[in-house]
């Protein structure tokens, strides 16, 4: 059994749900990341998804876009990240960290080498934005052959056959996008999820997380009546952004911590 | 050597050349594409849809443009006979017209009252805001901050044609930024918007369709040159940055055999000095933009900052379509520097009238070097995909000249 499978069953025997933040690699300083990371488990995290910084974050919004550049100019690389992850669980070993990421740095680095160097890394799951399940089904194996969880996204209009494909080819969770648009936009509609994650969950198997507009212990405690985990990025990042430098860690720590304590009042299993 | 199939049939139903192309998009953005292919297809194969296209292209843009031969300049060079296709004779100056009318037909079609675009120079932004306004649509178009200080007077056209344009302020604020920018309004606002990409870039379908809209080039070439010289050109030629103009020409000849096919990327200051736009003969295969194909990128995957005198060149990736036709050796990539494509524009002002786009001006560059080291009874066609009236600031300025 994987981390990630283990979190997902032991959060389930309790009936808790998972809280998965996000935040970027090497933002807002290379130095801040592990500690950064440990604070979101000292917070309450579940599982960490780490954004690998790309020039060109396409489905992205400005906020992580943002979080993206300053990494960037902070010299962060994919190696660099790996070797954050190392450094991380030289202090936790149970922590799932999933990558979240763009194609095009994973392929200047080779398949095969990126998922060697991740599995000796200790990361447990990758999701690849522009990598739909059509066009990763080596990589996708690639990852699975080394115990790695692939992890895809499904969106409000994906169709029944495509909810099908990406229970094929992923495993770990499914990352559901709870509304059109790109990270950190709008407000997201609660019915909408609520009418909509029962199919999707049926149709995987696997336990969904819901991301895209989350952003206070509110909203995240109403999707999680309904979703196996709550996926937060843009509102920590912004969280991140809005600290001084040497705050920024304790900031995002007690912002954590305020979503834990809204998820742990949900009684009983996802509606 | 990979060879190409023949006949030649890309893409593949999934939008593959090969190993390039693709969908390379979140699923956000997978039921618009599948969307725009079933209403591509369906309009491709609708008689009374391509009627309409055509008669647009010849009673609005003016088609088709005529084949001229560079005589003079020709005689200069002593060699081979350069011949034109006069592009730069289209409604709005250039050969973006073609495929932003076919694109403003599909969405019609498909019902979708607002039409976005990304924009480099500005010339595909007047292209969609034209067609916008012939069509009665909404128009937004996405343009780098940086090119909207450097192309004021483009953004004006945008504006009297009706249209919006947003200044892009993230990233190096320009065209690559402008087409993420684009690509998110796409994924937000899907249910009423079309998105007309202006390149043979982009995932599936657009570089097919882009390909299939511009190849009216080729295909009135191919009919064009045995009535002016009796024959098919032993060269085409075309300046490549996305590659929309180059496509255009090159697909009808595909499969003409002894058709040379030369596309001429931006060398900028040098290929050797790092500074240029030479994606297929500098760069190496990744996935940006929605397809895999060359692009410029640091060791680490990430995308790296272009230049080029020419702004239509100056884009760190190319169509999926020229990656292939460099694999599998059908096409040739060279490419010529800022200096060359300025003198190249320089010559065909003076001894022929014409004013050339920088884009343009690098094809013609190349053909300069090209026709001396041929006899003169060989023919070189060269893609004269815009006229160079947006070039005036950029081109006085290096000659030290200020308005």
């Amino acid at each position: 059994m994987s981390r990630i499978q283990s979190v997902f069953q032991s959060l389930r025997a309790s009936g808790r749900r998972a809280l998965i933040p996000f935040i970027t690699a090497g933002d807002p300083a290379p130095e801040l990341t592990v500690p950064l990371m440990h604070a979101l488990v000292d917070g309450g995290a579940d599982i960490i998804e780490l954004g690998v910084p790309f020039s060109d974050p396409m489905a992205d919004g400005p906020t992580i876009q943002r979080a993206s550049e300053r990494a960037l100019r902070n010299g962060m690389s994919l190696r660099k990240v790996l070797a954050q992850v190392a450094d991380f669980r030289t202090r936790n070993a149970d922590t799932p960290v999933v990558l979240m990421g763009y194609a095009n740095p994973i392929e200047a680095m080779g398949v095969e080498r990126f998922v060697f160097a991740a599995s000796e890394a200790g990361v447990d799951g990758v999701l690849i934005v522009d990598y739909p399940p059509e066009e990763c089904k080596t990589f996708a194996a690639t990852l699975k052959a080394s115990g790695l969880d692939p992890i895809f996204l499904l969106a409000p209009t994906s169709t029944e056959q495509r909810i099908r494909d990406v229970a094929q080819i992923g495993s770990g969770y499914i990352y559901y996008v709870s509304l059109k648009g790109v990270t950190g936009s709008g407000a997201l509609d609660f019915n909408d999820v609520a009418a909509r994650l029962p199919q999707i969950r049926h149709g995987v198997g696997m336990p969904v997380g819901v991301g895209f507009g989350i952003r206070d212990a509110e909203s995240a405690r109403r999707i999680g009546e309904v979703a196996d985990a709550v996926v937060i990025g843009s509102r920590i990042i912004e969280e991140i952004e809005n600290s001084p430098r040497d705050q920024a860690v304790a900031r995002v720590k007690a912002f954590v911590e305020g979503v834990r304590g809204a998820l742990d009042q949900i009684q009983g299993a996802p509606r | 050597m990979q060879t190409a199939d023949k006949p030649y049939r890309f893409p593949d139903s999934h939008g593959h050349f090969g190993p390039y192309g693709g969908v390379f998009v979140a699923e956000t953005l997978i039921p618009a594409l599948d969307e725009l292919n079933a209403a591509y297809e369906a309009c491709r194969n609708n008689p009374a849809f391509m009627a309409e296209f055509e008669y647009e292209l010849k009673h609005y843009v003016g088609r088709p443009s005529p084949i001229y031969h560079a005589k003079r300049w020709s005689d200069s060079l002593g060699g081979a006979q350069i011949y034109l296709k006069r592009e730069d004779l289209n409604h709005t100056g250039a050969h973006k017209v073609n495929n932003c009318i076919g694109q403003a037909l599909v969405a019609r079609y498909m019902g979708k009252p607002r039409v976005i675009a990304e924009t480099g120079a500005g010339q595909h932004g007047v292209a969609t805001a034209t067609v916008a306004a012939r069509y009665g649509m909404e128009c937004v178009v996405y343009m780098g901050a940086e090119d909207v200080k450097r192309q004021a007077a483009n953004v004006y056209r945008m504006k009297l044609l009706g249209a919006t344009v947003v200044p892009v302020e993230s990233g190096s604020k320009t065209l690559k930024d402008a087409l993420n920018e684009a690509m998110r309004d796409w994924v937000t606002n899907i249910h009423n918007t079309f998105y007309i990409i202006g390149t043979v870039a982009g995932p599936h379908p657009y570089p097919m369709m882009v390909r299939d809209f511009q190849a009216v080039i080729g295909k009135e070439c191919l009919v064009q040159m045995p009535e002016m010289a009796g024959r098919q050109p032993d060269c085409v030629i075309a300046c490549v940055g996305g590659g929309s103009n180059a496509m255009g020409i090159f697909h009808p000849y595909i499969d003409v055999p002894e058709v040379r096919l030369i596309g001429v990327e931006a060398y900028g200051e040098g290929l050797d000095s790092g500074r240029h736009a030479a994606s297929l003969t500098g760069g190496t295969p990744g996935v940006l933009h929605g397809n895999r194909t060359y692009l410029l990128q640091s060791e680490d995957g990430q995308i790296i900052e272009t230049h080029s005198i020419s702004a239509g060149l100056d884009y760190p990736g190319v169509g999926p379509e020229h990656a292939w036709l460099k694999d599998s050796e059908r096409a040739e990539y060279v490419g010529v520097t800022d200096q060359e494509a300025l003198a190249a524009f320089h010559d065909l002002c003076h001894l022929e009238g014409i004013i050339p786009a920088l884009e343009s001006s690098h094809a013609l560059a190349y053909a300069a070097k090209l026709a001396p080291t041929l006899p003169r009874d060989k023919i070189l066609l060269v893609n004269l995909s815009g006229r160079g009236d947006k070039d005036m600031h950029t081109v006085a300025e290096k000659s030290g000249i200020q308005f």
